[in-house]
């Protein structure tokens, strides 16, 4: 059974800052959904509340960068790119700042529908020149990503899983480098957040069926390395399959087709995501099954891809872990 | 450094420069000199504590935009002088000031006349709208809207380190329909930023014309108050008032003054054209060569010698 581990980035979060005090902890109003009400209640001389104010708050944090601070900045994921986009790239990604965007409810982590849903935020940031994206996966990585976003010189967006939050690994985010979690030959999986948790959930019934899996966990989506990529997809013998908690226009299924395509790779690749389309509201589990992001849709991926069925049903796979709608680890049911 | 002749002789020079270029250009942001000169030389000549420009007098060509692998980029801040914590800073928030605020750094001695010959050329530093790269610039503040937030953001931060100096954003009046101004007011209020200042250049007109027949704004001193700034109303043609409103106390908020112009002061001919003067061009080469007469004669020079 897999280690949960409750609200992973409230301590990792004041354990850093406090000991960078150059570090700044802004909020616009999510303050405890974004799981820092503790820090602001022991270090309000550390924490600026600017209120429902997404745009004052993207060019003031750029302020902040050119006094010297860096800022990280609390809301959930959309609303660091959608409503302040102008000032996104205008405040913080052209002049470098470093300013540290934490989304939070990546993709359709959450039941608040499109309006909290964050589908194409790495579509978006992977086109935003001097951006890097990061995007954790477990509760590991929630508490290694303070450090490694406060190490990249400039701008940072990362996608940021809260409440309770599986532990798949046992070492930090080393930025730049993906963890390679199969070793297979026959099909590269490559997924990344909470996607890289469906795909652990489903390789034991593909290995049951014969299937050899090689699977990387992406971390590190912008700056991306495309050599080590490369040398992976080397290794498989029929192709390669991404799922991911995004559309699959932008995010990492096109990432990996772009590289497949500037390298004249001539592999077959399918990419698993949301095909052109919003989610709505509904659980997480719920929701990565009704748009194609679970174990099932990667079986019916690799089914796909090797022209064949193998017959693996629901009770072969792991079994899906169900978050409680109301529970301690979430300030709000959202 | 300032205070080599009296600021309405700077003034003066710069709605001469301004005015010269358009006429050579075909065209050009002549209404913002005449609406704006009296405040950015009260700045530059009087208010501003500046140090010593740290940027050659004649420009270096763009030197890229910053990006991780350019590592000799700066910004054209340094001809402001050294970001040093006891000296102000400025942001022209409107950008596409950016001519009047290069004869300003001229009239000054801050940047060579040469500089201006540069302008909107390719490949060059001193650009059309006034990018961070540009002389007097720190900020890339093309989008309105950015300036004031980015100011009361380095405002705060600036407080926090103990620095004296103060954060100046030079506004324009069509800025405040977008609504990140207002988040910014209410920040710097709830903030009580103290140390960002703002002098706003109210000439009641905007691209498309009249600000009353685009999107009226209403009293922007009440609304400005409400949300929590001091806020000062002056005639932003008098020097001697802008003195008195920066005197005003503001304990806990920003202090904005409200500099009401009239945006063919100084080139009368201009006024024929109003409200439609946010760019000029000339509409026949025989109107060019009568408003080079009129405001030649106006601005006290002989007419400008243009190519046909």
């Amino acid at each position: 059974m897999v280690e949960m581990v409750t609200r992973p980035y409230a301590g990792a979060f004041e354990t850093y800052a406090v000991a960078h005090p150059e570090v700044l902890c802004l909020s616009a109003d999510l303050t405890s959904s974004c799981e820092i009400d503790a820090f602001r209640d022991r270090h309000p001389e550390q924490f600026v509340s600017l209120g429902m104010a997404e745009q004052n708050m993207m060019s003031f944090a750029g302020g902040l960068g050119l006094a010297g601070f860096r800022p990280f900045l609390h809301t959930f994921g959309v609303f660091l790119y959608r409503l302040p986009y102008d000032q996104l790239i205008a405040s913080v990604a052209y002049p470098r700042r470093k300013v540290r965007l934490m989304g939070f409810l990546p993709g359709v982590t959450t039941p608040g529908g499109m309006t909290h849903q964050a589908i194409e935020d790495i579509s978006v940031m992977r086109s935003i020149p001097n951006m890097t994206i990061l995007e954790t996966g477990d509760a590991s990585e929630v508490e290694s990503i303070c450090e490694a976003a406060d190490s990249i010189d400039g701008p940072v967006y990362c996608r940021v899983l809260r409440g309770s939050v599986p532990r798949l690994f046992d070492t930090p985010i080393k930025v730049g480098e993906m963890r390679e979690l199969g070793a297979g030959s026959d099909v590269l999986v490559i997924t990344a957040g909470v996607t890289t948790e469906e795909a652990l959930r489903a390789r034991g019934a593909l290995e049951a069926a014969g299937v050899s899996i090689r699977h990387l966990h992406i971390n590190t989506i912008k700056p991306f390395n495309d050599e080590a990529l490369l040398d992976h997809i080397a290794s498989v013998k029929h192709g390669v399959i991404t799922l991911e908690n995004h559309v699959t226009e932008g995010g990492i299924g096109s990432l990996v087709a772009e590289i497949m395509a500037d390298n004249g790779v001539g592999k077959k690749l399918i990419r698993l995501g949301l095909k052109d389309t919003y989610a709505h509201g509904g659980s997480r589990p719920y929701l990565m099954r009704y748009y194609g992001l679970d174990a099932s849709a990667l079986v019916a991926g690799v089914e796909r891809l090797l022209g064949r069925e193998f017959g693996i049903a629901e009770a072969d796979l792991d079994a899906v872990r169900v978050d409680a709608v109301h529970s301690a680890a979430k300030a709000e049911a959202l | 450094m300032g205070n080599a002749k009296p600021t309405e002789d700077v003034a003066l020079g710069i709605r001469r420069r301004v005015f010269e270029h358009s006429i050579r250009n075909n065209g050009g942001y002549m209404s913002q000199a005449c609406s704006s000169a009296e405040q950015l030389a009260w700045l530059y000549n009087e208010e501003l504590r500046f140090g010593e420009p740290t940027l050659p007098v004649i420009p270096k060509p763009f030197g890229g935009v910053p990006s991780a692998g350019n590592a000799g980029y700066h910004t054209g801040a340094g001809y402001n002088g050294p970001s040093e914590p006891q000296y102000d800073r400025l942001f022209i928030a409107p950008a596409h000031y950016a001519l009047v605020a290069y004869a300003t750094l001229i009239e000054v001695g801050r940047m060579a006349p040469e500089g201006l010959e540069m302008f909107n050329k390719d490949g060059s530093s001193v650009e059309m709208i006034g990018a961070e790269h540009s002389p007097g610039m720190e900020m890339h503040n093309g989008t309105l809207g950015i300036g004031l937030s980015t100011g009361a953001g380095l405002a705060w931060g600036r407080r926090r380190k103990g620095e004296t100096g103060r954060v100046w954003v030079f506004m324009s009046d069509g800025e405040v329909q977008e609504g990140q101004v207002w988040e910014a007011v209410q920040a710097a209020a709830h903030h009580r930023i103290d140390n960002l200042y703002a002098i706003m250049d109210v000439n009641a007109q905007q691209c498309d014309g009249a600000m009353s027949t685009v999107m009226g704004v209403g009293d922007i001193r009440a609304r400005f108050e409400v949300f929590g700034a001091r806020c000062v109303e002056i005639d932003g043609h008098d020097i001697a008032a802008m003195r008195q409103a920066v005197k005003e106390p503001h304990p806990g908020k920003p202090l904005i003054i409200l500099a009401h112009t009239v945006p063919y002061h100084g080139m009368s001919f201009l006024k024929r054209r109003f409200p439609r003067l946010h760019y000029v061009r000339f509409r026949s080469e025989e109107e060019r060569a009568q408003m080079n007469r009129a405001i030649a004669e106006e601005l006290g020079i002989a007419p400008i010698d243009y190519a046909h």
